[in-house]
């Protein structure tokens, strides 16, 4: 096929139209990331005043580190545990507002206020309904019998992070379910009911997978949020604790780096850092180019 | 094999002011094909969906066999529906679309392939079993349709305009094949076109319906010699008969009238019952000018200008006859071709 397109003289203008956007990836991405390239390669001393190159001394003391390899575990557990909440919690609602008719608009904008609540916001406010000594959930747990602590239990505490983390992307996620399960045709669900099939039946072995495009594309995304995105909960919830146990890769590296002035060692786990997100843009490009699978 | 029997059939949608379908009675013998005509929006998909069950049933019976199926899941009926824009399940291969109905009633493995490669064998589509929908062509897709349909062996087929989106060629080819295909397996079918060409080859009966009433049910050549009212008579037939009012036939006739009901107020005559010169049978002359000459390859249409009338009449005549448009000309109606109609309730007077 052909496409059209102008053509500019070639001169200062085209250059003039990208240079803001070039120059504000230059200052804020390009030149943090060479930053932290530069020194997750260098060792300062506490005071800063002497700085050394160690060569890759940091990342093999960081693979040695059980406390690093504790992190990622934690954050492992943590990304899939936020991706499965959130993407099943909102794929059940997509599927019950699609079934309604007049009112489906308003759950729809009910259901994406979440999604404008700030994580540190949404921190705070799982952090008071989940506080062990005032809370309202721990009151109601208390009285079924369930002793909840997330300062004192390391379960109780995931589950508090992976719930806060979950909760803000429940919105995003029912948006593309909802659009999706939109984009299925009438006609076949109508098919597979005269070809006999339940409606849980259609809904696993026709609207499942005619879905799945859009189950990947969300859960690369979920798990590059939950992975990058969440330090803002963890910071107002738990701080990565007790006993490590909710301390996430991101949050680490603010914890050694800033907290522990360990700059190159912080460097070091941001540079493995954007090395998983460079993978995990890699497979979402691939695979969006190759479109839809059937 | 089943018989379909609908009793006052009545379908509103919810919030819709007029019912969509208004108390429709048929009896479907076993075996005959039935094809339901009609303008958009009468109603002929809604009383298919109706049948299949996918649309509820607001009053009325409906037994398939001697069942009444009104409250039972479409899944429950033992019919099979091909649908206008085929449905195929785009995931799936051919053959497991074909398969999916019969895993789901749980039939044996060796049985289902059995099925499912005899329907493939009588449709051609062998071939494709193992390729996606996205990889056939419409007409091959048309076919898979059929196919997922006669695996089951149901009671009962509805189509649902399943040729509409063919192109022409292809559509005559797939017509004589389902007309084909169905009195080979004998199948109750409910058949639902607004093509009247499709209506008339296909039909064992046709039902014609209108605003969600039935205006007549007969046999395709009883539908076009005798229509039963104005609005059949106009619908079925291209180009559509000509409707003109009693009085000015009379008028012009000098007495070589047919004897005519009192009510009969308007004359409808179809297009190829205007004839060029006189006929050896009784027949009705009709003074007319020639306003615009059509061939249309081995046929000629002719628009005729009947002085006071404000509408042309249609002429279709064989071969491309040598007239000069503005010549004055002579038209002749044999007697038996008088469609005779009452203008008030719009029926066939006698
Ligand atoms: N789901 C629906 N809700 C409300 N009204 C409907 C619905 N489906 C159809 N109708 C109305 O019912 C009437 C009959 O519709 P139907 O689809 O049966 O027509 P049709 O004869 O199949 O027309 P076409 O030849 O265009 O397919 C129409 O007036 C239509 O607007
Ligand atoms: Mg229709």
């Amino acid at each position: 096929m052909q496409t059209k397109r102008s053509t500019f003289p070639a001169g200062w203008l085209p250059y003039a139209l990208v240079a803001p956007q070039l120059v504000i990836t230059l200052i804020f991405f390009i030149w943090p990331a060479g930053q932290a390239l530069v020194q997750s390669v260098q060792r300062q001393d506490p005071f800063g005043f002497r700085t050394t190159f160690v060569g890759l001394d940091n990342f093999s003391r960081l693979f040695a580190d059980p406390l690093y390899m504790n992190a990622l575990s934690v954050t492992f557990v943590f990304a899939v545990g936020t991706t499965l909440l959130s993407m099943s919690v909102a794929l059940l609602f997509a599927v019950m507002v699609n079934k309604l008719i007049r009112s489906r608009d308003g759950y729809t904008t009910l259901l994406v206020w979440p999604y404008a609540v700030a994580p540190a916001i949404a921190g705070v406010l799982w952090w008071f309904i989940f506080n062990p000594t005032i809370g309202i959930l721990p009151y109601i747990l208390d009285m079924l019998g369930y002793d909840w602590n997330h300062r004192t239990s390391s379960t109780d505490a995931m589950i508090l992070v992976i719930i806060a983390a979950a909760w803000k992307q429940i919105s995003y996620n029912f948006i593309f379910f909802l659009a999706g399960l939109q984009s299925v045709p009438h006609s076949l669900i109508e098919a597979a009911a005269i070809d006999g099939a339940s409606p849980m039946k259609r809904f696993w072995t026709i609207v499942f997978p005619l879905l799945s495009p859009i189950t990947f594309f969300l859960m690369v995304i979920n798990i590059v949020y939950a992975m990058f995105d969440t330090f803002g909960i963890i910071h107002a919830t738990t701080q990565g604790g007790p006993a490590q146990a909710t301390n996430i890769l991101v949050f680490k590296v603010y914890m050694d780096g800033f907290i522990g002035q360990n700059i190159g060692y912080a460097a070091a786990q941001s540079v493995v850092l954007m090395a998983i997100v460079i993978v995990l843009t890699v497979i979402q490009f691939r695979y969006i180019e190759r479109k839809v699978q059937y | 094999m089943a018989t379909i029997t609908m009793d006052t059939l009545e379908k509103t949608y919810p919030g819709a002011a007029e019912p969509a379908v208004k108390g429709i009675s048929l009896d479907i013998a076993d075996g005959e094909l039935i094809v339901l005509v009609g303008p958009s929006g009468c109603g002929k998909s809604t009383l298919l969906r109706m049948v299949a069950g996918l649309e509820t049933i607001t009053s009325g019976t409906l037994r398939i066999g001697e069942r009444v199926v009104n409250r039972l899941e479409p899944a429950d009926r033992d019919i099979a529906m091909v649908f206008q824009n085929y449905a195929l399940y785009p995931h799936m291969t051919v053959y497991n679309n074909l398969a999916y109905g019969l895993k789901n009633r749980r039939f044996p493995k060796a049985e289902i392939e059995r099925r499912v490669q005899e329907a493939a064998r009588i449709l051609e589509i062998d071939a494709f079993l193992g390729r996606k929908p996205r990889q056939l062509s419409g007409g091959q897709r048309q076919r898979v349709a059929m196919g997922r349909a006669i695996v089951r062996e149901p009671a009962a087929f509805l189509f649902d305009e399943p040729l509409s989106n063919l192109d022409a060629k292809l559509r005559v080819q797939m017509r004589v094949e389902i007309r084909r295909l169905q009195r080979r397996l004998r199948t109750t079918s409910l058949y639902v076109t607004h093509d009247q060409l499709e209506a008339l080859t296909l039909a064992d009966r046709l039902v014609v319906l209108n605003a969600g009433q039935v205006e007549q049910i007969g046999t395709p050549s009883v539908v076009y010699d005798r229509p039963e009212t104005l609005f059949v008579a106009t619908f079925i037939g291209s180009p559509s008969m000509n409707l003109v009012p009693t009085d000015f036939v009379r008028s012009h006739a000098n007495g070589h009238m047919p004897p005519l009901s009192d009510r009969a107020d308007i004359i409808g005559i179809r297009p190829d019952s205007l004839l060029l010169a006189e006929p050896p049978e009784p027949a009705t002359p009709l003074p007319a000018t020639l306003e615009l000459f059509e061939p249309a390859g081995d046929v000629s249409h002719l628009y005729l200008r009947l002085e006071t009338l404000p509408e042309p009449l249609t002429a279709r005549v064989q071969g491309r006859p040598s007239l000069e448009e503005g010549a004055p000309l002579t038209l002749w109606v044999r007697h038996g071709e008088f469609h005779p109609f009452e203008k008030e309730t719009g029926r066939r007077v006698e």
